[in-house]
């Protein structure tokens, strides 16, 4: 009882003092998960509205291909990044493995479709609502997508935000592709793992109160945005 | 020349005509061998108890629903025929944006861009009276509000031809008569308006002739006061007899 008190009050302290090496691990994990989400929406919200709008044969197998990947493991993902990027793989020969880059497709591969398959759904309900009016209108199929996915602008924010919960708190990918370099690529996550196997608790609860706080902060800006958003647009 | 004067210009869309229109659904019939020409100028009003086929009779016309059977033919090619018809749904769909930006959006898909498509769209909202609401986000608005909203993009495209699906169901009476006035006014801007209603007093106040639609069957046509006074069917004036009338 009296080691986790003493690892919490320690922890704190390490945060209170801004600790260098501590502030470098949370905004590479910042840069690493944000960058993710940022190119994982690029491709997942497109993709998931044309799936949403389109129909071609084939479309219920990708939906549900879209759907399980959902589920797929932090370090499968890793692992098949690890075997495209490391040196006798296709893409070996940029040097990419063990950099933070590395990181950021393995992270983007991995929610890409957590994001396409939840805007998938948002936007084909949306689709049932709108279709005749957007047709009668004179739209054609993609320039229907794209007004979808304006109108469900606020649902989709709670897509990003579940592939970038996603991110921020996998171990598994970062792992294999980052290697957990002391300052090039120890994220939040993987600092945490370590620590704690090394028995540097308070460092890791540090860390792990940082990260539950960042998450916490995040989604709560990003649910009073969409209330306020809603009220206002309808 | 403006896009849209070239398409008042442009040769009629109408007639058209229906021959032998089929619709089903899963081997469900829903319109039943239709036949009919759709001239320019009256204003033709499309009534039948719930269920008759009335919304999907239009919808075929419109060309939201393809017909099982049958042909449907404009003057001119369907693809040139679509954006000169406009349709007001029974319950309008409006962007997640401002009142105005619904207008310029259904603009925009027509090819009337910038501040040509913002004059036109403002022009719109002014005549169905609601220049003021311009910029307020158009899903919060009230349901006749909306659906004056509705009838400006409609106008805004200058439609030969205006379908209307009930559009004062869900309207208290002030809406209701709001409306009627900007459906009157589109007509007399030389807009040809086929409407369903439910509303036999409207039918009479806004209608020319009557098509009535029983069963997914055209089982009479007629212009509005024969229809009204001597409808030539047993089955119209059985309907003419069973709705509430007058309301």
């Amino acid at each position: 009882m009296n080691e986790i008190s003493l690892a919490f009050s320690q922890a704190a302290a390490l945060i209170a003092q801004f600790d260098p090496t501590l502030l470098e691990i949370v905004l590479l994990s910042l840069r690493v998960s944000l960058s993710a989400v940022a190119i994982a929406a690029l491709i997942g919200l497109p993709l998931g509205a044309a799936i949403a709008v389109a129909r071609f044969p084939g479309r219920n197998a990708i939906i549900v291909i879209l759907n399980a990947l959902m589920g797929l493991p932090p370090v499968v993902a890793g692992l098949l990044i690890y075997l495209l990027l490391s040196r006798a793989g296709p893409l070996g020969e940029l040097g990419l493995l063990f950099t933070p880059t590395a990181m950021i497709i393995a992270q983007a591969f991995l929610i890409t479709p957590i994001i396409a398959a939840l805007a998938r759904q948002a936007i084909e309900d949306a689709w049932l609502e709108y279709r005749d009016q957007l047709r009668s209108l004179g739209a054609s199929t993609l320039s229907a997508a794209f007004t979808l996915l304006w109108d469900t602008r606020f649902s989709l924010l709670t897509a990003v935000l579940a592939g970038f919960g996603r991110a921020a708190a996998e171990v598994g990918a970062v792992m294999i592709v980052g290697g957990n370099i002391a300052g090039v690529t120890r994220v939040m996550t993987t600092a945490i793992a370590l620590e704690t196997s090394k028995g540097d608790l308070p460092l890791a609860l540090g860390l792990g109160m940082i990260l539950m706080t960042l998450v916490l902060t995040l989604n709560a800006a990003v649910y009073l945005t969409k209330e306020a958003a809603q009220r206002r647009y309808g | 020349m403006d896009k849209l004067r070239e398409s008042a210009l442009s040769p009629s869309i109408l007639p058209l005509k229906l021959e032998n229109v089929s619709f089903a659904v899963n081997g469900h019939t829903i319109i039943d061998r239709i036949s009919f020409e759709l001239d320019a100028g009256l204003r033709t009003i499309i009534i039948g108890p719930n269920g008759a086929g009335k919304s999907v009779l239009m919808r075929l016309c419109h060309g939201l629903l393809q017909p099982t059977s049958g042909t449907i033919r404009w003057n001119v090619e369907t693809s040139l025929a679509r954006p000169r018809q406009a349709m007001v749904l029974q319950r309008p769909v409006m962007l997640r944006r401002s009142a105005l930006a619904n207008i310029e959006y259904a603009l925009a898909l027509h090819g009337i861009k910038g501040a040509e498509g913002r004059e036109r769209a403002l022009e719109a909202l002014e005549m169905v009276g609601l220049r003021d609401l311009a910029s307020r986000p158009a899903r919060v608005m009230s349901g006749g509000e909306q659906q004056r909203v509705a009838l400006a993009r409609a106008w805004a495209l200058r439609p030969q031809v205006l379908f209307l699906d009930e559009p004062t169901a869900s309207l208290d009476p002030t809406a209701s008569a709001e409306v009627e006035r900007i459906v009157q006014a589109i007509h007399d801007a030389g807009t040809k308006i086929v409407m369903t209603t439910h509303n036999l007093g409207q039918a009479r106040r806004l209608g020319d002739e009557v098509l009535f639609i029983l069963g997914g069957r055209l089982v009479e046509r007629a212009s509005v006061d024969r229809f009204f006074k001597q409808p030539a069917t047993a089955e119209a004036a059985a309907f003419l007899k069973g709705e509430l009338p007058w309301t």
